[in-house]
């Protein structure tokens, strides 16, 4: 028997959760509430995508020429 | 994440660099442009500013690297001298320097509710393209707080773990965790509207679902 948890205490947790840094007991709470509450799945749904988008898509791009300046500035200290 | 085939061939690459071929020093550091230039800008919250002092903390990388040691990954070191150097920028700018002094109070603050319950399964892959997205995903980065940016950044940017967050900013693992939660829940708040709507018209599946 899992004790059902309210929707504020899942949102508290929901990055732990991502994380998988909570206790198995809270995990199986917080599952069970998933497969009932639409607004919770959604919040989880679209914060996984936000820690997936921003890891692996490389969303935010260097200044344009910033490796060129870097390395002539690299190349100066070398000299 | 780094394997230990990485750190070996950096290993390598610190020792010519040592030896005195400091050509082998863009190699050493080039993986990790975007990673220190990220960590910057998020501590400074400028492009400018980011950019200057990635250039300053690889000078200094250059010129520590003897001092560098081995038990700690090069891209760990490298991304806590750009902090620091970071940090020391923003000392040195007495305005910004009480900005974030003004932020620090809210570290008191309740708990943060999700304002959108808008459906987000999936990304499908042309969104992921749109310039929209990407120019969506920068402005909820630069609307950060920067003590929740640091840890975003650090955490999902970076990649760096919980512990390791948490000793480059000097705070407790409790803290990041407190703060990332913030900051993940505040980017998705920004994300979630364009993703259901505007940028997917059309969709079925990414109809808007607001309960209230």
């Amino acid at each position: 028997m899992v004790i059902e948890i309210p929707c504020e205490h899942v949102w508290r947790e929901i990055s732990n959760y991502l994380d998988g840094e909570v206790t198995p007991e809270l995990r199986a709470q917080m599952d069970q509430h998933f497969r009932g509450c639409r607004h919770c799945l959604a919040v989880l749904d679209g914060t996984r995508n936000i820690v997936a988008l921003v890891g692996d898509e490389q969303p935010f791009p260097l200044p344009q020429g910033f490796g060129e300046r870097l390395y002539s500035k690299l190349r100066e200290h070398l000299r | 994440m780094h394997s230990s085939h990485v750190m070996e061939a950096e290993a390598a690459l610190i020792a010519r660099v040592l030896g005195g071929d400091s050509n082998a020093f863009y190699d050493l550091v080039r993986p990790y442009e975007r990673a220190i230039y990220m960590a910057a800008y998020a501590i400074l919250g400028n492009e400018a500013d980011a950019e200057e002092v990635s250039q300053e903390a690889v000078l200094k990388a250059y010129t520590n690297l003897a001092r560098f040691r081995a038990e700690a990954k090069f891209s760990t070191w490298l991304i806590q001298i750009t902090i620091n150097e970071a940090r020391m920028r923003l000392r040195k700018d007495r305005r910004k320097l009480y900005e974030s002094l003004d932020d620090a109070p809210q570290d008191q603050e309740g708990d943060y509710t999700p304002r959108d319950f808008a459906d987000w399964r999936e990304i499908p892959s042309e969104t992921l393209q749109r310039k929209e997205l990407r120019q969506a995903l920068a402005r909820a980065l630069a609307s950060l707080a920067p003590k929740y940016r640091e840890v975003f950044v650090l955490r999902d940017v970076d990649k760096l773990s919980i512990a390791q967050t948490a000793k480059m900013l000097g705070i407790t693992e409790s803290s990041v965790k407190t703060r990332l939660l913030r900051a993940r829940l505040q980017m998705r708040d920004a994300l979630a509207p364009g993703v259901d709507g505007s940028w997917t018209t059309g969709r079925e599946e990414y109809k808007k679902v607001r309960p209230w």
